[in-house]
């Protein structure tokens, strides 16, 4: 049983999404959905422990061995996405069985619950396998059930931002589709273990140089790398509560998982900044992505698309640790990957719970909730607090090794514009906490209530974790700086 | 005996955060929740008192929380600088309860219970940074104060409270994290260590170019200290209730400030190195200008809290300069002035305060002849603008008579200047206004005055802070001595 462990955490959601629809009572499907993220994020425990313990567990999918087979391929890297995916997934299934009463139609929660274990089973298949062309495929899984998952919004213009996803996602996962075929047509060999062995030899080939550019492309599309962000917003904003903060908290982090992954395991770190200047473009869009989109979110009204925008901000920070190309850079984003999806997890959650009550998250209906709503206020405002850095959250945590990184290259202007990001979260998020505690409420809006408690336990679940791993490090430090270091083929 | 007065130390900060689950939970009661507050404050302020009582027998007391990041540690040590301000936090605190109780059920407050709370969280994190072991520590509860602080700056919830609470927390919170922050990382990553020496983080090869960039991010950093141009939060902070301006933004805020300013240049940086660095003479001058500027405003504030403020901004120039001028009797000087100035400065608010619930003015302009109505308030008001101006009977003489010391041991004849003139600019905003107030009012000389004082509770507080102003001119050793160790070798300091 252990030893299958790599292969049941991707094929129990995928085999259970289609269960769901046998049980048909959405009460039970929610229970049943809820059990499979549940046992999906103790495999991840167990996978991380034996990762931690005795290094990268291989697993041949039918007994065929790879480079013939396909393998499932378990280091330390895979096993903390892994972890905070099924972490997230299975926190945000505890509130879903609320929220989406308001937010979706009655007899869509069963197609609802398909869907979402469907899109978890693509993730956690892109994060496991060692395959370049299973990469693909789970990154199709994940994408159209996400696609149809954000459709299933009450808003219309649900219909629309889904449809301008599947575009330019589309798009994305063709460029990445291209740029496999053509690692394939020069290798011959789909295996990435295979792949980094043997690219090296045709490295200075145009082909290569080539599948590399769409690859790149293609993963930045997915990762809504700033100025490659467009979908994103109206995505998050228009999808209901639950989806867009499953889809924030854990999509961008899968797609920067597969950059990663590429860059630095299959072509290699020397390959790809190096022989290419991907780390002047990379730094360059990441911290004008974060002063950008930071901007825009200062002036959003609809507070989803606020948080939105700040994600698009979150993801240059992460990208500027990658383009560092140190062990400290990539520890730093790593580091922030978690973070960050407890961060816009607490956020998001928390603004589902508003949606919930208020029916809409414009600032305007903020007015007054830190009377009305003051554990959900009380959420948003903690969740702010780690958006900003400051001490004793996660996000100050992110911030002082992203800080610390860049200095340690060198990079005193860019560790001053990191900061100055910071600046324009206090003003994006501090609009919201004005609104809700120095103003009166709107008219209708003088009978909002608190969150049920079985939504709010969820959100403060996350919040709690916030401020846990602010203060307690040890976890979230030492995985991303193993896996930081494998990366770099130093330590174990 | 040692591992109590540790457990003591530690309480000092964990007791004050305990106190705001009993206040919100005694919140219906006000007698209880108030007496939640007086308890804590009584016993917070006796486990100071026995800490003075053991770093004087040479007891070194020292504890380590987790690390927060590897090599970064919570910890917490007793140090003669940390002591002073922890003796002034915690008795102030104390009498700033009392008055509070007389200032708030005077003035129909709303809210009081998060009122109480938030004041306890922010002595909570003042005790902490007193006590904070490294930088790293208290970088940290530097921050919560703020966030604390900033529910208490817009207590009021109108919209100029709204206006007053977003410059507070926008300029200290930027501050800290561009500047500040940018220069702890920097320390860390030169000199490798967070910790408090005596000479000085830094090796003596030093590149004083960086280093010295890194002070001037320090001293912009600690936007608390008020260092124009970043000193618009403080007037800022006046739409708060006034006990929160008397004890956090005269004693426990801006102290922590320049506290921290004290701490940084002394025991980071050490003031040997301080004096080679290119940019330490600039800041000295920028230091200057905020003294004398800052001055020149508060003249034309007709609120009286205003004129305050800029009083307070104008004397934390005072101690910024005692820091920058590198010499021992500078530090000496600057820190003695985190005590007198916390006295006076505390009791003027006490008196503004009492004027508005008791006669419901604000404003200058009005309070002519309000000393037949107010006397002891007006007396009390004149003491302490004596010791904010350094003439007997008010202790601050003693603080600016080491700051000018200071100034001559390190030849700075233009900085000696301005503390000369800065305190005759004190003379001319502060001094008119008891004076004033003992005038006779000519236009109606048969109108008769009752004296109507403030709440006794507020009365008895005042008078304490003023006794005090000149119990800290009588007898000023203990203090001397404390800000005469600041200097010291740990090793001496704990030898006996």
């Amino acid at each position: 049983m252990l030893a299958h462990l790599p292969v049941l955490q991707v094929i129990v959601p995928l085999l259970a999404a289609p269960s769901c629809i046998i049980l048909r009572r959405p009460g039970w499907v929610w229970l049943f959905a809820l059990l499979v993220s549940g046992s999906a994020f103790l495999i991840s425990i167990a996978l991380l422990q034996q990762v931690a313990d005795a290094g990268v567990v291989v697993y041949e999918l039918g007994g065929w061995e790879a480079p013939w087979g396909i393998e499932y391929r378990i280091d330390i890297l895979n096993a903390f996405l892994a972890l905070i995916i099924t972490g997230i997934s299975t926190i945000v299934l505890l509130a879903a069985h609320t929220s989406i009463q308001e937010e979706i139609p009655e007899d869509r929660h069963t197609l609802f619950y398909v869907l979402y274990l469907l899109s978890l089973a693509g993730m956690l298949g892109i994060v496991t396998t060692g395959d370049a062309f299973n990469v693909f495929v789970f990154l199709e899984i994940s994408s159209l059930s996400a696609y149809s998952l954000i459709a299933l919004g009450r808003d219309r213009r649900a219909l629309w931002a889904s449809y301008q996803y599947l575009i330019m996602g589309s798009i994305g996962a063709t460029f990445i589709l291209i740029g496999i075929g053509l690692m394939y047509q020069m290798t011959g060999t789909l295996n990435m273990e295979d792949l980094s062995r043997r690219l090296p030899e045709v490295a200075q080939t145009r082909t290569v140089f080539t599948a590399f550019a769409f690859l790149i492309v293609g993963i930045c599309l997915k990762l809504a790398l700033f100025p490659l962000h467009l979908w994103l917003p109206n995505a998050y904003a228009y999808a209901p509560s639950i989806v867009t903060t499953f889809l924030a908290a854990t999509a961008t982090k899968v797609a920067l998982y597969m950059l990663i992954r590429f860059t630095y395991s299959v072509f290699g770190g020397s390959f790809s900044f190096t022989t290419l200047p991907l780390q002047t473009l990379f730094v360059v869009l990441g911290l004008l992505g974060v002063l950008i989109a930071s901007i825009t979110a200062i002036y959003q009204k609809n507070i989803k698309h606020l948080f939105a925008y700040s994600s698009v901000a979150q993801i240059g920070y992460m990208i500027v640790g990658y383009s560092i190309s140190t062990t400290a850079g990539l520890m730093a984003t790593l580091l922030h990957m978690f973070n960050h999806a407890l961060m816009k997890g607490a956020l998001f959650l928390a603004l589902g719970a508003v949606m919930y009550r208020v029916g809409s998250v414009q600032l305007r209906d903020f007015h007054g909730l830190g009377r009305q709503m003051p554990f959900t206020m009380a959420a948003i405002v903690a969740g702010s607090l780690s958006l900003i850095g400051v001490p004793l959250t996660v996000g100050f945590v992110s911030k002082w090794y992203l800080v610390l990184a860049a200095i340690e290259n060198g990079w005193w202007p860019v560790a001053v514009l990191i900061l100055l990001g910071s600046l324009l979260a206090i003003v994006y998020t501090w609009r919201i906490v004005e609104a809700a505690y120095f103003k009166v409420p709107q008219a209708g809006n003088e009978q909002v209530r608190e969150a049920p408690l079985a939504y709010l336990i969820p959100v403060w679940m996350l919040v709690s974790a916030n401020i846990y791993f602010g203060i307690d490090t040890r976890l979230s430090l030492q995985v991303a700086t193993s896996a930081a270091q494998s990366l770099f083929g130093v330590g174990p | 005996m040692s591992t109590s007065l540790e457990s003591m130390l530690q309480l000092c900060i964990i007791l004050p955060l305990l106190a705001t689950v009993g206040i919100v939970v005694t919140g219906r009661n006000p007698n209880l929740r108030e007496a939640v507050t007086i308890v804590t404050g009584l016993v917070v302020f006796y486990f100071v008192i026995q800490l003075y009582y053991g770093l004087d027998r040479g007891e070194s007391i020292n504890v380590q929380w987790w690390q927060l990041l590897p090599g970064l540690q919570l910890s917490f040590t007793i140090e003669p600088l940390g002591m002073i301000f922890a003796l002034i936090a915690s008795f102030l605190w104390l009498t700033t309860t009392v008055y509070a109780i007389g200032y708030m059920r005077g003035h129909n407050e709303k809210n009081q219970t998060r009122f109480y709370a938030f004041f306890a969280i922010a002595i909570g994190s003042v005790m902490a940074i007193a006590f904070a072991g490294n930088l790293f520590t208290l970088f940290i509860f530097y921050e919560v104060l703020t966030l604390s602080t900033y529910p208490l700056v817009t207590h009021t919830g109108t919209e100029a409270a709204k206006k007053g609470g977003r410059i507070y927390l926008s300029i200290l919170l930027s501050t800290s994290i561009v500047f500040f922050l940018l220069a702890i990382v920097g320390t860390w990553f030169i000199a490798g260590t967070l910790e408090f020496r005596a000479n000085g983080v830094f090796e003596p090869n030093a590149n004083t170019a960086v280093v010295g960039a890194i002070l001037v991010l320090f001293i912009f950093g600690i936007g608390k200290a008020a260092i124009m141009p970043f000193h618009r939060w403080l007037p800022a902070a006046m739409v708060a209730p006034t006990p929160v301006s008397a004890l956090l933004h005269a004693v426990a805020v801006v102290k922590a400030g320049v506290f921290t300013v004290l701490k940084v240049t002394a025991l980071i940086f050490g003031i040997d190195l301080l004096r080679e660095l290119p940019t330490t003479q600039a800041l000295l001058y920028l230091a200057a200008a905020t003294v004398l500027l800052a001055s020149m405003v508060a003249m034309r504030q007709d609120n009286l809290k205003a004129r305050l403020a800029y009083s307070t901004v104008s004397q934390l120039g005072y101690v910024t300069i005692g820091a920058l001028l590198a010499s021992s009797s500078g530090v000496i000087g600057g820190s003695m002035h985190i005590a007198m100035h916390a006295f006076g400065k505390i009791t003027l608010f006490f008196c503004a305060g009492a004027i508005l619930v008791a006669a419901n003015k604000t404003q200058i302009s009005q309070m002519r002849g309000l000393g037949y109505q107010m006397p002891i308030t007006m007396a009390a008001f004149f003491v302490a603008s004596l010791s904010i101006i350094g003439v007997p009977p008010g202790g601050g003489t003693w603080s600016k008579w080491y700051l000018l010391v200071g100034s001559m041991e390190a030849q700075q004849w233009t900085i000696m200047a301005v503390l000369l003139v800065s305190s005759l600019l004190n003379i001319a905003y502060l001094l008119p206004i008891p004076i004033r107030a003992f005038l006779p009012v000519r236009q109606n000389p048969s109108a008769r005055f009752t004296i109507k004082e403030a709440p006794l509770a507020s009365l008895i507080a005042l008078c304490i802070t003023t006794a005090g102003c000149v119990v800290l001119f009588v007898y000023p050793q203990p203090l001397y001595e404390l800000a005469s160790a600041i200097l010291a070798k740990p090793e001496i300091i704990h030898a006996q």
